[in-house]
């Protein structure tokens, strides 16, 4: 009997792919949801996938030289230019299939950098590709710094948040502007589709990069990946950290899907941020002011999403 | 690999330095970072798969009957299968030397 309700397989985890094409010994930190996105996405999109990595972790983690975590095609390129690269390739498979030397077939293309690499230094390459509409998937690992040089300031980093370049004093509360909009940003390009995710949302996560590489044209998924070094938590509180991100409504998970806004996780009423703030050392100066400001903040930016979704889902 | 990590010097590496051996990173063991290692008590599992999906290192293998077994070649114990675990049958203890 215990046989056959084995192979009945009713969990989910054991429903995807025991399949890696990210292998183990790579150099992540320990407890790093990051390099977790990354083999959830890898496994995703499977054998059939040309990779354009930037500059960043996930680079130096996965690549010291004479050694390699990846079990597919893999390109390193310069910080800014992940996108640039990805579209040259989608183009150059094009052109093969069209003039008949090689196969047609589905290959997925995915240009990956972090939040460096996609918010700061890669948004014009980034912003070129989505206008020309190549087909192909373009993942963003957002930990909220320049983690891989030492935890340095980006625009993706959130308000209050003490980093090294941003470092938390008597005058100034650490970073003092707020996080960049990203996904809404790309969906300004409106490309058919864009997604946030989080590693804590495994299955979430694989649906939309799996909806990412199957739909036409280019797409777009944000994936807030906790860094347990750069966020200052112990590393077996990673996953807890992003499930309070998105409970909290700092980091709303959602898509847009041609340019109609779905909520994926609509929660009735959202938790205090203070709960997302308290356990993270980054956060350790913030006054009960700033965490007003920051709620208030948040409770907006929420509202005007869900406004988002109202209108764009009125027909 | 044929030569191990730290003899291979610039002569050995291909032209353009391209890796042509995919996922050859499995030869390096990240288990000596450890500083804590998972205990598995197999009466308390529920054959959920949950420390395999959230497992950063690829070090959780699902068995053939449902369980699950710790490579501890690549575990460098960051105890996210500890926390995460419904029903606590993974814990977090001390590495001895």
């Amino acid at each position: 009997m215990d046989e056959y309700l084995d192979r009945l397989n009713i969990y989910a985890s054991r429903l995807v792919s025991q399949k890696e094409y990210f292998v183990p010994g790579h150099r992540a930190c320990q407890g790093c949801a990051e390099a977790l996105a990354l083999r959830l996405v890898a496994k995703t999109l499977g054998r059939n996938n040309i990779v354009a990595c930037a500059t960043g972790c996930m680079e130096i983690v996965s690549s010291p030289l004479p050694l390699t975590s990846w079990k597919v095609p893999w390109i390193h390129v310069a910080f800014e230019n992940a996108a640039a690269v990805a579209s040259g390739i989608e183009s150059g498979l094009k052109a093969l299939m069209r003039k008949g030397r090689l196969p047609r077939q589905k290959i997925n293309v995915m240009a990956m950098a972090g939040d460096g690499g996609t918010s700061d230094i890669g948004l014009q390459a980034l912003s070129g590709a989505l206008e020309r509409g190549h087909n192909m998937v373009y993942v963003c690992f957002d930990n909220e710094a320049y983690m891989n040089t030492g935890i340095q300031r980006s625009s993706s980093t959130p308000f209050g948040a003490s980093t090294t370049t941003s470092p938390a004093g008597k005058v100034v509360p650490g970073q003092v502007t707020w996080k960049k909009n990203m996904p809404e940003i790309t969906a300004a390009h409106n490309i058919p589709y864009v997604a946030t995710a989080c590693s804590s949302y495994p299955f979430d996560l694989m649906e939309k990069v799996k909806k990412a590489a199957d739909i036409e044209g280019p797409a777009y998924v944000h994936i807030l990946s906790i860094c347990p070094t750069g966020w200052r938590i112990p590393p077996q509180l990673a996953i807890h950290a992003g499930r309070m991100a998105i409970e909290t409504g700092m980091f709303p998970l959602y898509e847009v899907e041609r340019g109609k806004y779905r909520l994926n996780i609509d929660l009735p009423e959202l938790r205090p941020v203070e709960e997302y703030l308290r356990f993270q050392g980054r956060f350790r100066h913030l006054t009960p002011e700033l965490i007003e400001k920051i709620q208030q903040r948040v409770r907006e930016e929420y509202e005007k999403l869900k406004r988002k979704v109202e209108m764009t889902n009125e027909d | 690999m044929a030569k191990p990590e730290n003899e291979i010097t610039w002569r050995d590496l291909e032209v353009g330095i391209v890796v042509n051996e995919p996922g050859n990173a499995s030869v390096y063991c990240t288990g000596d970072w450890r500083s804590q290692r998972p205990v598995y008590a197999t009466e308390r599992c529920i054959k959920c798969g949950t420390c395999y999906i959230y497992c950063p290192d690829m070090a959780i293998k699902i068995l053939r009957d449902g369980y699950i077994e710790h490579d501890l070649y690549y575990c460098k114990g960051c105890g996210i299968c500890a926390q995460e675990c419904p029903t606590g049958a993974i814990t977090m203890v001390e590495e001895e030397e």
